[in-house]
């Protein structure tokens, strides 16, 4: 898709909005719809779009796979980890009341950390799926 | 108009039955996959139908608004969906292995591929 | 609802896989609305972005790697119609018993969903209850799922990663730095 000008005008315009409207859901789950895994999906999606407007090689070099896959990662770490630092600090595991003075902003100092893992936990498993499924070779050998 | 009670729940039933039929009786793995989809979908509307209260709302707190939908169920399928789409693609996975080492994605010819010696 | 058996039967019907892709995509957005007519925004929100997003690329994906048209069956199967009838008339002789919908007495909403209401504002605080549920009260379901998604996205990686590929073109010392291969 090299020379669908429209196309890739149109991409580059939407592509920050679709990652900007992504944090938004993120960030504000709390307060209307929305959440980690809707967040990890547009973001996860805003990717891919690129990377089939643009090709895989490039959206590569954007997001490179050792990236990815510590994304991957990190997000389940942060989510158990989260846990870790309340059992820690003295309580059970996944309480968040002891992250803070307050049990009220500890709860949401911890909804806030978890969400933010399970985001970047989905974006990236999205974002390694679709680069797999897409580097391989059409029609496979077939023996 | 009023619908009777029961009609989501029939409904949920009739999907669920075509998903079921499409995995059993049909040969092509994609298609397979297709059909756990569609009864996954059907298990989804039946939870969120459980959850809905008649002149509830959606599960947000705000002030004056005194009945809201069971938050519960919507949390079991919010993830739900999200763990479904990643074991789809992992099923899908599969299913293009299988094709790179059988050549096709149909059953009865991966049965009489096996049976060769 | 109705839209939804019509477009699931459309696709058990139909044999040109890239038309089922499309469908699928359309099922997907057909059930987001009914979850917003069920008052379950969130998880509609998700279904449209998953379902109709990430799930239809997903599926085209596996056809260009694999093939799109099914193969003609010659003779119909009736054993497996007959199985789905039967169960199709017992589930519905089971829902002869259930709580109507909307019904507000129904056993589910007089469980522990009243105490989520009424106490995960001050308890928790964020006004969306969806949100303190998932990631609070049931904080050790949710870890589980991530960890079911991180399982996948590996679970991918192994079957389909570019390692294999390498391995395949024998070329031994491009494998060094990666796990051992079971293909």
């Amino acid at each position: 898709m090299k020379r669908k000008a429209v196309l890739r005008v149109n991409a580059k315009l939407l592509i920050p909005l679709i990652l900007l409207f992504a944090l938004y859901v993120q960030f504000h789950g709390d307060f209307g719809p929305g959440g980690g895994f809707q967040a990890g999906v547009i973001f996860g999606s805003g990717f891919i779009l690129y990377a089939i407007i643009f090709g895989v090689e490039v959206a590569r070099r954007v997001a490179p796979a050792w990236l990815v896959r510590i994304g991957l990662a990190s997000g389940v770490l942060l989510y158990a980890g989260v846990g870790v630092v309340g059992m820690l600090l003295g309580s059970n595991y996944l309480d968040y009341s002891v992250l803070a003075h307050d049990p009220v902003h500890g709860q949401h100092l911890g909804i806030l950390l978890i969400e933010f893992g399970v985001g970047l936990t989905v974006a990236c498993s999205m974002i390694t799926i679709f680069f797999i499924f897409a580097g391989q070779r059409p029609g496979g050998e077939g023996r | 108009m009023e619908l009777p009670g029961l009609f989501t729940y029939w409904i949920v039933v009739v999907l669920m039955m075509t998903g079921f039929y499409v995995v059993i009786a049909q040969g092509n793995l994609v298609k397979k996959v297709v059909g756990l989809n569609i009864f996954q979908v059907s298990v989804f509307v039946f939870y969120i139908s459980m959850s809905k209260v008649k002149g509830g709302t959606a599960p947000i707190l705000e002030d004056g608004i005194e009945v809201y939908a069971n938050p519960l169920p919507h949390v079991l399928i919010l993830t739900a969906i999200v763990v479904g789409i990643a074991t789809t693609a992992l099923g899908l996975a599969l299913v293009v292995r299988i094709r790179e080492t059988y050549g096709t994605v149909e059953e009865d010819e991966i049965n009489a591929r096996e049976r060769e010696p | 609802m109705v839209f939804m058996a019509v477009t699931a039967f459309t696709l058990a019907r139909l044999r040109n896989l890239f038309a089922v892709a499309m469908l699928s995509g359309v099922f997907s957005l057909l059930a987001a609305v009914v979850y917003v007519v069920m008052d379950a925004v969130d998880v509609a929100f998700t279904e449209a972005a998953v379902g109709a997003g990430i799930a239809t690329v997903l599926m085209l994906g596996t056809l260009v790697l694999t093939t799109d048209v099914e193969k003609v069956h010659p003779k119909k199967p009736i054993a497996p119609l007959i199985v789905v009838t039967l169960t199709g008339a017992v589930l519905i002789y089971g829902t002869l018993d259930m709580p109507h919908y909307g019904d507000p007495n129904a056993p589910i909403h007089h469980h522990v969903a009243p105490r989520y209401i009424e106490k995960s504002g001050a308890e928790v605080g964020p006004p969306n209850i969806v949100t303190s549920v998932l990631a609070s009260y049931r904080g050790y379901d949710t870890l589980g799922e991530v960890t079911v998604i991180f399982t996948a996205a590996a679970g991918v990686l192994v079957l389909l990663g570019r390692w294999r590929r390498a391995a395949a073109a024998s070329n031994p010392h491009k494998t060094d730095d990666e796990p051992e291969a079971r293909s």
